[in-house]
């Protein structure tokens, strides 16, 4: 890594965020995706991970006012405009729920868990929630 | 080796909040850095002034500070998360203060490791 002092930017490291829960029964999918929103601001690289019930947190249709609750799936669909487009949905969560790539709300690339895992790999920092 | 540390659980219901001390704690005696502990979530219960355990329990909060003081560390809760539980500056124990998750994101960035406990 560069050091700072000397005048050149250090290299970005590599965040990975891990939605496990599904959305609304706790805050977690909430309180990750507000980390999310700050850490763009920081030109870090950084990629959001869907897995176990988190890939609840992508389907298309939520609708919350009975449980009211904030519908902040809608959220998702504007973390590209925070330069935040690396999002990663485990196929084998995704699959075990019947879900497909088209029931979710936002363009997500689809791992299998073994590419997940190689991806893990290669972060600096894991936020699993 | 600096590291970083998250705390996510609540003190009292879950040991990953006492594990986050001890390990910290630890951490500093093999001559390891701790410059900042983050709490998030129900973490940010931690930094209640106004908790009260029974006396022959572990007060979660106050070892937190004391450590604190002893090696500088810098106790941050997260203010979105705080302020949902009712944790306000009038409320803060010593050595805690409130601040926004870009103090996470910086601790990820300057720490060699950024540890987290609990869920």
């Amino acid at each position: 890594m560069v050091d700072a002092t000397q005048g050149t930017r250090p290299e970005p490291k590599k965040f990975m965020l891990l939605n496990r829960r599904a959305p609304h029964g706790t805050v977690y999918a909430l309180e990750a995706l507000e980390v999310v929103l700050i850490a763009a601001t920081f030109d870090q690289d950084v990629s959001l991970v869907f897995l176990d019930d988190g890939v609840f947190s992508l389907v298309k249709g939520q609708k919350t006012a009975g449980l009211e609750m904030k519908n902040f799936s809608l959220m998702y669909r504007a973390l590209d405009d925070y330069d935040v487009n690396k999002l990663y949905v485990e196929r084998e969560s995704m699959e075990s729920r019947g879900l497909k790539a088209n029931d979710l709300l936002v363009e997500v690339e689809v791992l299998d868990r073994k590419e997940l895992s190689e991806r893990m790999e290669q972060q600096d920092v894991l936020l699993s929630f | 080796m600096k590291i970083g540390i998250m705390v996510n659980a609540g003190p009292y219901t879950h040991q990953a909040n006492d594990s986050a001390y001890l390990f910290a704690r630890a951490a500093i005696q093999k001559g390891h850095v701790v410059e900042r502990v983050f709490f998030y979530h129900d973490g940010v219960n931690t930094a209640n002034r106004l908790t009260e355990p029974p006396q022959d329990d572990r007060n979660v909060t106050s070892r937190w500070s004391k450590l604190a003081s002893d090696h500088k560390i810098d106790l941050v809760v997260c203010v979105a998360a705080a302020l949902r539980r009712g944790i306000k500056d009038q409320i803060l124990a010593p050595g805690f203060r409130i601040s926004g998750l870009g103090q996470l994101i910086d601790s990820g960035i300057k720490s060699d490791r950024l540890v987290v406990f609990g869920d």
